[in-house]
């Protein structure tokens, strides 16, 4: 019989489920690459290296910063990856290659180990990352805008010369010229919803393809890496208040283009949903995604900016732990003496 | 099955079952052992006193401890033989505990049992027979059966709850008991609502094990009811469907304070098991001194269900099956989700001892632990709708004292949330802690 003393002694439970950190950040990962590969068909191949050098800014500055403060380096955990690759996602596909540098080392060092470290970071990372590009690189981050390649020619804006083929966003179209100047430019109402849903339409580098956004939201939900809540009350609220408020009169708004614009569908399932930032029990996530959806339109309507859904999660967050304190689960009978 | 299962409200988890390695295996009896070594302190309550020295005989069934004071069960010889010390052995809870040590007489005849009618006995002859046989309930934490089958008269009992639920992962006893003994578990069951003055009885049993479910319900409907309702109910495999609160919830919809005793809502839970050694406590005046136990895990040659003398070391259960495998890497007394880990094979088998769960490499969970990141699964697995990620971070941060806020006090440490959480934090570790700290 084998004798050894050096069995684990360790407190219970000795099983545990198979999931891990590492698991669910790169099954995440996963989830967002779809966008991506189709975004060098619709702004070209520079969304590519734009997105590489995101996330190796990031990962470099996550083992430089564990580095220096003395802390295990968890690059592998994947979670350094998703920054890298969000914060690429809400940058226009036309700016110069080193602008995301910059937002990593915003990203990663002062929003995720300055403000907290990891698990008490108050924002999202990628959020204070592009906030902190808006406000330094103002030009660059809201004008680079590239019209979508219908011929397959993904080099095509490789080249000198970017900003003279630069366009306009849908929702900057329609804040400031109204929703005829939306159909004179990208086409009749169902060729919009069409393109819009598929991801042909100028925006920033992964926010475009609704339809790859959702399989991959849908995937997280069906792994219950997700829950509904967040996303669902996100979407919801935005096309409900673009409804009544979004139109010339009440009630006259297009919900539909509301949510397939801008970065909805990134935010709602990717972002808003970061672990971190958000509350985790079901009422908190319903009212913090209501307040991202209200605040998105607030925004767009009556803000300085077309688009506001980035905004408006930062702004949330910091409420994701009130939300979390008020609305705990409820404990199986905390009263002495219950019976019912 | 097209019944609809019952279950709990809050939480829960669903580990992998593991119970393949050993359901299908009819209960063996370990031969007897050349010694046994007897723990005075088996369980909750006052350790026994001994009541025998050195060099005496002793025959299968005398009593050889008793508790002389305080809340405490009686102890047996659970073989014949002669005394052979009182001294200390290893115990899976604390470092060493005394124990009786005796040494079998090998050509000692076996203790003959002649069964009686207990419709006979008074409700407290039939008390008396279970208190003088030891018997404590067998599932957990060994709370001594004759107290908890008398209530304080306010407390309205009206329903007997009796766990074959099994929730635990790789445990097989309660299963093969009911499939190889259901006369005995339902005639057990007879005698504790006679005891208690009730006639309503529910037998719950998680639907993963359909052939025991069949079987206690054949037997329930041919015996003859005596006015008694004796149901089997199925129950949702999920864990901890087990635990007496959240059994009570699935079966009669009651939820009992946090904190508490579950004559509170009007019920009491008995384990199979200790139903069926009422039986043979009552029926056959046999004193508990065996123990159906599961030896599993992939860590064992040769996986089983034993019958084995209370006393009996497991380096001897453990040689008759062949030994250990060479990755054995973790040894449990109890379930995983909330056996206690144990660093040698000297330990004995007591009444409480519901398996050994050998598990290698792969079956248990090496990673360190990384920072909680707030995913919240482990508030949605907490069956007591607590926060132990919060408990977690306050006792990590030095903040102990302040967790009882959190319901710490209502935590019973069955481990869903240290299971599910995806960080690997030692929940339940930290939750020990702080209920260390916060008693002080
Ligand atoms: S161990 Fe305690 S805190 Fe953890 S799930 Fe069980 S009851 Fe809840
Ligand atoms: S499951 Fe683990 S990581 Fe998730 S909230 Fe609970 S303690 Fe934190």
């Amino acid at each position: 019989m084998s004798e050894s003393p050096l069995w684990t002694v360790s407190v219970s439970p000795h099983i545990k489920s198979g999931e891990s950190v590492e698991r669910i950040m790169w099954t995440v990962v996963g989830c967002l690459l779809p966008p991506l590969i189709l975004s060098v068909f619709i702004f070209g191949f520079q969304t590519l290296i734009i997105t590489l050098v995101s996330v190796g800014a990031c990962v470099a500055t996550e083992a430089i910063t564990q580095k220096l403060f003395h802390r295990p380096i968890t690059i592998r955990d994947g979670s350094a990856v998703i920054t890298g690759l969000l914060l690429a996602y809400i940058i226009p596909p036309g700016v110069p290659y080193w602008i995301p540098v910059l937002g990593a080392v915003m990203a990663v060092y002062v929003a995720k180990h300055l403000l907290g470290g990891i698990g008490f970071n108050i924002f999202n990372p990628a959020l204070i990352g592009r906030a902190f590009l808006v406000a330094t690189f103002p030009v660059a981050m809201t004008s680079a805008w590239l019209p979508p390649i219908r011929d397959a020619s993904i080099f095509k804006y490789m080249g000198p010369g970017i900003d003279a083929i630069s366009t306009a966003t849908p929702l900057y179209v329609l804040k400031h010229y109204g929703i005829q100047a939306v159909i004179e430019k990208f086409g009749s109402m169902s060729t919009i919803y069409g393109d819009f849903f598929i991801g042909w339409r100028p925006g920033c580098i992964g926010e475009t393809s609704a339809l790859l956004l959702l399989l991959g939201g849908l995937y997280l939900l069906y792994k219950r890496y997700i829950t509904w809540h967040i996303p669902v009350s996100v979407i919801v609220t935005i096309a409900f208040l673009t409804w009544v408020f979004g139109g010339e009169k009440l009630f006259a708004g297009s919900p539909l283009l509301a949510i397939l614009s801008g970065g909805v569908m990134l935010g709602a399932f990717f972002m808003a949903t970061d672990y971190v930032t958000s509350p985790s029990q079901p009422t908190g996530k319903l009212i913090f995604g209501a307040g991202i959806g209200a605040l998105t339109v607030l925004i767009r309507f009556k803000g300085g900016y077309p688009e506001g859904i980035c905004y408006a999660i930062l702004l949330m967050n910091p409420l994701a732990p009130a939300l979390e304190g008020w609305f705990r689960p409820r404990r199986f009978a905390p009263e002495k003496g219950a019976f019912k | 099955m097209s019944e609809t299962l019952l279950t709990f409200q809050k939480g829960g988890v669903h580990p992998h079952e593991s119970k393949a390695l050993t359901q299908h295996l009819p209960i063996e009896t370990l031969p007897i052992p050349e010694g046994v070594e007897i723990l005075l302190s088996q369980h909750f309550g006052a350790p026994c006193e001994p009541l025998v020295k050195k060099k005496d005989q002793v025959a299968e069934g005398d009593v050889i401890g008793e508790v002389e004071a305080g809340l405490g069960a009686c102890i047996h010889a659970s073989v014949s033989g002669k005394i052979r010390n009182i001294a200390t052995s290893a115990n899976p809870v604390s470092i060493s505990s005394p124990s009786i040590i005796i040494k079998t007489d090998p050509e000692a005849e076996p203790r003959v049992n002649t069964p009686c009618n207990w419709m006979d006995l008074s409700r407290e002859e039939l008390l008396a027979r279970i208190k003088s046989a030891g018997i404590v309930g067998i599932g957990g934490a060994g709370f001594p059966t004759h107290v908890k089958l008398s209530p304080p008269p306010e407390a309205k009992v009206d329903t007997l709850i009796l766990n074959g639920a099994e929730c635990e992962p790789y445990l097989t006893t309660d299963h093969r008991l009911m499939l190889e003994h259901p006369q005995e578990v339902i005639e057990g069951a007879k005698i504790i609502l006679t005891i208690l003055g009730i006639q309503e009885c529910h037998i719950g049993i998680e639907a993963n094990k359909s052939d025991a479910i069949e079987e206690m319900k054949r037997v329930s409907r041919e015996v003859s009811s005596n006015g008694f309702r004796i149901s089997i109910d199925p129950l949702k495999v999920r864990y901890p469907q087990g635990s007496e609160k959240q059994l009570i919830e699935s079966i009669t919809g009651r939820r009992g304070p946090g904190v508490g005793l579950p004559f509170d809502v009007g019920a009491i839970v008995q384990n199979v098991g200790t139903a069926r050694a009422i039986y043979e406590a009552v029926v056959l005046e046999k004193p508990l001194y065996e123990k159906i136990v599961t030896i599993s895990g992939r860590g064992i040659e040769r996986p089983a269900n034993l019958l084995v003398r209370v006393g009996t070391k497991l380096s001897d259960i453990v040689s008759f099956l062949g030994g250990t495998r060479p990755d054995l890497a973790k040894v449990v007394m109890g379930g995983p989700m909330m056996g206690f880990a144990i660093p040698t094979l000297d330990i004995p088998i007591t009444k409480t001892t519901s398996g050994v769960i050998f598990l290698t490499n792969d079956e248990i969970d090496t990673n360190p632990h990384g920072q909680c990141i707030r995913c919240g699964w482990c508030l949605d697995a907490c069956p007591m709708g607590l926060s132990p990620n919060e408990i977690g971070i306050y006792v990590e941060g030095g903040r102990a004292e302040e967790t009882s806020q959190f319901g710490l006090f209502e935590c019973f440490e069955c481990g869903c949330c240290a299971y599910t959480c995806p960080a690997k934090r030692p929940l339940v570790q930290f939750i020990r802690l702080a209920k260390m700290k916060a008693k002080k």
